[in-house]
């Protein structure tokens, strides 16, 4: 409940606040976020198989959103930033996709 | 969710309670210091995931990758050449009309300054200028057709470029003619007094009606009066109707056009 309220905290501070992103960050925010989802579902899912652990999930979260950022960091320094980032959103929705259709057979048997 | 140890997937469901039940419970606020971490990221989350948002909405070329600008930058150069191109094109089609049009205006222009002056000098069009008026008065009838016919050679000579008799242009077919005790003109009997207009230098003019043994003796010795008048703007407005000659043809001139 309260990282849920956190999670419209934090859109509510962004969508107002409207912070720039410094430049060196631009290319691995939208990777990191998108591990953190990746987490965060992983999450979810380990609470309903019963083998959720707190310490775990932050830090399955922070490493998830450095080793992302660290793997485009890579591929923009060998030239092949793009595709990587590429590969990386893929492998993460992948995940995302598969966390997600197992909560959904837990919470609905389906 | 009463039936909660038989789950779809097979597996055993630890603690025996429903997913929903272990959700709720997971969510309850506790005041652990994992749970606060765990917020601490959520907010993180949340703020990561609107400033992207926003940040993409607002993307401008400076978040772009080196391979993708160069292929912009590609773009945009191939399009600016394509575009000059068609500029130049189109510039060139625009001198050619605008010289076209000037060319033909120039050759409108030149072909009514020959119409005004064939007209003026066919009699076809009205004429106006510095010129003199004269005046014959000729109570008793003695002014013969070939002292008006003199006259009219006299003001020819000194430069008369349109000439008006009563109300009968003279031109270059005019004859004159005895009509009863008057004068006639193409036919045309004209009344007492004799008003006589003649575009041209109107000082020449008047000299050569006024000079010794010119016209004005002549018609004073006649016993008519006369009287010249220079004026800086006579109007010569008779106009000469043209009849289609039935006889002369013109000779075709060799167009320059057609030797090689």
């Amino acid at each position: 409940m309260i990282p849920a309220l956190g999670l419209l905290v934090g859109l509510a501070v962004g969508l107002f606040l409207h912070p720039a992103v410094p430049l060196a960050l631009q290319p691995y925010l939208p990777i990191a976020v998108i591990a953190a989802l990746d987490a965060v579902f992983g999450g979810v899912r380990a609470v309903l198989d019963g083998i959720f652990n707190d310490k775990v999930f932050v830090v399955s979260f922070l490493s998830n959103v450095v080793v992302a950022a660290f793997i485009v960091f890579l591929g923009d320094q060998l030239g092949v930033g793009s595709q990587l980032s590429t590969g990386v959103v893929v492998v993460l929705g992948i995940r995302i996709f598969s966390n997600v259709a197992s909560i959904r057979r837990h919470l609905f048997r389906a | 969710m009463s039936q909660s140890n038989d789950p779809a997937d097979g597996r055993p469901v630890a603690g025996g309670r429903s997913p929903w039940q272990r959700l709720l419970r997971m969510a309850r606020p506790r005041a652990t210091k994992a749970n606060a971490f765990a917020a601490l990221l959520a907010i993180l989350l949340g703020f990561a995931v609107a400033t992207q948002v926003h940040q993409n909405q607002v993307v401008g070329l400076e978040s772009l990758r080196q391979s993708e600008l160069v292929t912009i930058l590609d773009n945009a150069t191939l399009l600016s050449s394509r575009l000059d191109q068609n500029a130049r094109e189109l510039q060139t089609t625009r001198d050619a009309l605008v010289s076209g049009s000037t060319g033909d205006a120039a050759a409108l222009k030149a072909a009514q300054q020959r119409l005004d002056t064939l007209g003026v000098l066919a009699g076809t069009a009205r004429a106006h200028g510095p010129g003199i008026q004269m005046t014959i008065g000729d109570p008793r009838a003695k002014v013969t057709p070939p002292l008006l016919l003199d006259a009219i050679e006299e003001l020819r000579d000194a430069g008369a470029e349109a000439i008006q008799v009563g109300d009968v242009r003279v031109v270059a077919s005019s004859f004159f003619d005895q009509s009863g005790s008057g004068i006639a003109i193409d036919g045309i009997k004209l009344t007492q007094p004799y008003a006589i207009l003649a575009i041209g230098d109107a000082q020449t003019m008047s000299s050569a009606m006024e000079i010794p043994g010119g016209l004005s003796e002549n018609v004073r010795q006649l016993g008519a009066s006369i009287t010249v008048t220079q004026r800086s703007d006579v109007t010569v407005g008779a106009l000469h109707a043209l009849r289609a000659p039935r006889y002369a043809r013109p000779v075709p001139s060799p167009a320059p056009a057609a030797t090689p």
